[in-house]
């Protein structure tokens, strides 16, 4: 069981990066628009 | 991508893809091959784009662009003036500037792309994105080298539309409040998640299985996660707990505040003293729940306000005035707010009425779905008056400004609509007070059921006192009655009924007696031609013909009458006088006619010896020229399509229906038969309908009074309820609880049926809190209730309270009526809502 010593204190670590994550990813604008990119990858832009 | 061109079919335009006529001869270069084009405007475009190196939208868009409409150039230059730009602009220090543009016309990816590649390679252009699933543009730029109405010009050089999103900062404000919200939940719901599988083990393992290192550990695991739970995501509650006890009013707010403080405070102590429980787990949960009940119920409020947003989104912001009539319709773009009563302004098809006033020349059909909740649109014809915020659909029109800014009749319903919001009605004040006290007396009881159990068992009085602060839910009987009226009056709004004052919706469910104040309110107010009686060397329709030709220029209300049944071959009359009370005099083919009544037309008809079999309701106007006879016609006031349905309803409903009105005895008559209501009284002078009214109410009767809400105020004053049935212009001064805006008398059976589905489920939510609080109070009291069971229960209550309310109107009959809210940016909206 000495294994939980490791894992407990982990998993808040976890915890705490996936929300930071998530955090930033919506200030970001990650999630504002979830179409758009989809086609602009297909856009020949070389310029 | 291959885009759209490997089709094979008839020659269409390389642009936009209509069909190409025999003779179309306009062609543009495009990636060196001249492609065939339908008209200049798309000519235009198409070498615009070409010009700039950015053909290659034209193989990767997957559907074709709008057609280009080169006659509508909106004068931009207006966007410019600072004063306008308030609304909309937002400074980014020194001289750059962010706005954000809604573009019209973005129908696939490759115009996003399009659109943002034009935009950033113009000077003094910094940044410009497109959001493709919004069509909205943000764009910032360098005012001293770009002006704001080039950067909209340029997107109309390749065939989109832009303008500015006004309400732009407001819908900022509200996003932020809204993504606020979410992360509250947000941090809530995963920090319960993660604390329950640290609290899971340690509700399974067997007594002594588990290390006390690893207790410990798992307990500061869930402190760690409970910290941001309660000093982020339940932040709310404390600071709504604290403004309430320095107001000294305590509200839900503070049984919230203090279940969580007691349960945090004892749990930290528990977990480093090791002490027997935590309740990390119950405290992240029941902060999820109730973060989730006001969630709902604020995506609820939003809703109800957006119906109301709406309204201010319609006026425009700039309007095209004319300078001078006579000289060939020049016009001069200038602000909206600086129009004044009396300007012309042209009104071009796709655009909104800047303010209310009358058409002067041109007939259009407009779109007033914003303001009636009816989707199609209406006929406008010269002389008829028009809304501001309506939306001209069919071709330009010349309107005389009547009512501009805060007069019109749009700002009228927004302010009427607003002050009964602001308003709180009675039973939302009663239950508030309820919850008031209800908290005193939970905090006392909770205090006392610890002093109780010291006595019994000193161990668990902390936490039954816990336990009773957590489970009782002034939540749910404070959140009862508002979140019910705030959709029923959102959903009202909806269907163009204006809720007027707060208490209308409890009254709407009591009503006994609906009273229409004037014959008018069930009938259209526009005559028709019953029966004609010619006199003999005379047929009906040459005597029809004679009447509308006479009638034409007079714009009297009868008019309408003759012009429905327009005549074969016109007659021309001449030098038409009206004659105001009498009739009209003209002369046809050089011979005097008079039209009108019996005693005008007998001044040159002579004496009267025609017989016309009596129709008793009807209005008689009398036909004849010099020496002559011609014929009697008998004009009737047709009823709304719907009063005879609407009054049904309302007597199956076991409501009684009257007329009271001041109108003569056969024309009431006649319409009451037509609906089988029985008790009408005709001629009655406003104190007549006072007093009956009062001697009414006296035997307990509730009364409803359905009129045009500007005259008799007196006695709508009296009624417990008045109902105007509104079109336009005096709605403002209307005294009426509620406005009827669609002018369909079915929005009155509509409103009663959302009424009684809010009241209904008012009941629900409040018994169900009752029933629950009783249930739960006393179970937590007597030690039956852990923390946790307490933490779900009183959660779960709110959310269920809610999620009632939110059911309120919905399943009122009716419902296909309602069309949602257009914007006047998405005029299609309107037109693509179902119908019927």
């Amino acid at each position: 069981m000495d294994i939980l010593y490791l894992l407990i204190p982990l998993s808040v670590v976890m915890v705490f990066l996936i929300g930071w994550v998530f955090w930033w990813s919506l200030g970001n604008g990650q999630f504002d628009d979830l179409e758009g990119p989809a086609h602009r990858i297909l856009q020949d832009d070389d310029s | 991508m291959n885009g759209i061109h490997d089709m094979h079919g008839p020659p269409e335009c390389f642009h936009c893809g209509i069909p190409l006529g025999a003779g179309s001869a306009w062609t543009a270069l495009v990636d060196g091959q001249h492609r065939a084009m339908c008209c200049p405007g798309c000519k235009a475009v198409a070498e615009a784009i070409a010009l700039e190196g950015l053909s290659s939208y034209y193989h990767s868009r997957t559907t074709y662009a709008g057609r280009a409409t080169p006659e509508v150039q909106p004068d931009l230059k207006i966007y410019d003036d600072p004063e306008v730009q308030v609304g909309f602009v937002r400074s980014c220090g020194g001289d750059e500037r962010e706005t954000t543009l809604i573009i019209e016309g973005i129908t696939c990816a490759a115009c996003v792309w399009l659109n943002e590649r034009h935009l950033a390679g113009l000077d003094g252009v910094l940044a410009a994105e497109i959001n493709y699933a919004t069509k909205r543009a943000s764009v910032r730029w360098d005012k001293s080298r770009i002006a704001l109405s080039v950067i909209l010009a340029q997107i109309e050089a390749i065939g989109y539309h832009a303008w500015p999103a006004t309400s732009a900062n407001a819908e900022l404000a509200r996003r932020r409040e809204t993504r606020a919200a979410l992360w509250r939940l947000f941090v809530a719901g995963f920090g319960m998640m993660q604390v329950m599988m640290y609290a899971f083990p340690a509700y399974i393992a067997e007594e002594g299985s588990m290390g006390e290192d690893v207790v410990l550990l798992m307990r500061l695991a869930s402190l760690l996660l409970t910290v941001p739970v309660v000093f982020f995501s339940a932040a709310p509650f404390f600071r709504g707990a604290w403004r309430d006890l320095r107001r000294r009013r305590p509200g839900m707010d503070v049984p919230v505040a203090l279940g969580i403080g007691a349960a945090f405070g004892a749990s930290l102590f528990a977990t480093f003293t090791g002490a027997a429980e935590v309740y990390y787990d119950s405290i992240t949960m029941f902060v999820f729940f109730l973060l989730c009940a006001r969630w709902l119920e604020m995506r609820a409020r939003q809703k109800a306000g957006a119906s109301l947003e709406y309204l201010d989104k319609a006026l425009p912001l700039a309007a095209h005035r004319l300078i001078d009539l006579a000289r060939g319709g020049q016009t001069e773009e200038i602000p909206a707010l600086s129009l004044k009563p009396g300007d012309l302004v042209v009104v071009r098809p796709g655009e909104s009425f800047p303010g209310d006033g009358s058409i002067v020349e041109g007939e259009t059909q407009c779109d007033e779905s914003l303001l009636t909740g009816e989707s199609m649109p209406v006929r406008k014809a010269v002389g008829e008056s028009v809304l501001a915020g309506s939306f001209n659909r069919l071709s330009p029109a010349i309107v005389r400004i009547v009512r501009v800014g805060e007069d019109t009749c749009v700002s009228g319903v927004r302010q009427i609509a607003q002050r009964a919001a602001a308003q709180r009605p009675r039973i939302a004040e009663l239950s508030e007070a309820v919850a008031s006290h209800f908290v005193v007396g939970v905090i006392f009881f909770a205090t006392a059921s610890a002093l109780l159990w010291l006595a019994l068992d000193a161990s668990r009085a902390l936490w039954i006192a816990v336990a009773v602060l957590v489970v009782s839910c002034p939540c749910a009987l404070s959140l009862a009655t508002p979140t019910v009226m705030t959709v029923a009056m959102g959903r009202l709004t909806r269907r163009g009924v204006v809720v007027a004052s707060a208490h209308a919706i409890e009254t709407l469910t009591r009503v006994t007696h609906v009273v229409f104040d004037k014959t008018g309110t069930l009938t259209e107010g526009r005559f028709s031609v019953a029966a004609t009686t010619p006199q003999p060397g005379i047929t009906s329709e040459s005597a029809l013909a004679i009447a509308a030709a006479l009638e034409r220029e007079s714009g009297h209300p009868i008019a309408t009458a003759f012009a429905a049944g327009g005549p074969v071959d016109p007659v021309v009359a001449e030098a038409v006088r009206n004659l105001p009370g009498e009739g009209v005099q003209a002369s046809i083919d050089g011979v005097r006619h008079r039209l009108g009544t019996a005693s005008f037309v007998g001044g040159i008809a002579g004496i009267l010896h025609m017989a016309a079999p009596d129709r008793g309701a009807a209005t008689r106007v009398w036909l004849g020229c010099d020496g002559r006879w011609l014929a009697c016609f008998d004009l009737v006031d047709q009823l709304r399509p719907d009063a005879v349905e609407v009054v049904r309803r309302l007597q199956a409903d076991g409501k009684q229906v009257l007329i009271w009105s001041g109108d003569a005895a056969p024309i009431v008559g006649a319409v009451a038969r037509k609906l089988g209501v029985d008790g009408f009284i005709a001629g009655m002078l406003p104190r007549d309908k006072q007093e009956r009214m009062v001697a009414m109410q006296e035997q307990g009767a509730v009364v409803a009074m359905v009129g045009d809400g500007v005259n008799d105020a007196p006695v709508l004053a009296q009624a417990q309820l008045s109902v105007a049935m509104g079109s336009g212009a005096l709605l403002t001064q209307a005294h009426a609880d509620i406005v009827l805006l669609s002018g369909r008398l079915h929005s009155l059976v509509e409103a009663i049926d959302i009424a009684q589905s809010a009241r209904r489920i008012i009941r629900q939510n409040l018994a169900w809190a009752i029933a629950y609080n009783v249930v739960a109070l006393s179970c937590a009291a007597a030690g039956l209730v852990t923390p946790w069971l307490a933490g779900i229960g009183m959660g779960a209550s709110s959310l269920i309270v809610v999620l009632n309310a939110l059911r309120a109107g919905y399943e009122a009959r009716g419902t296909r009526h309602e069309v949602e809210a257009p914007g006047r940016f998405t005029p299609r909206a309107s037109r693509l809502a179902p119908r019927g």
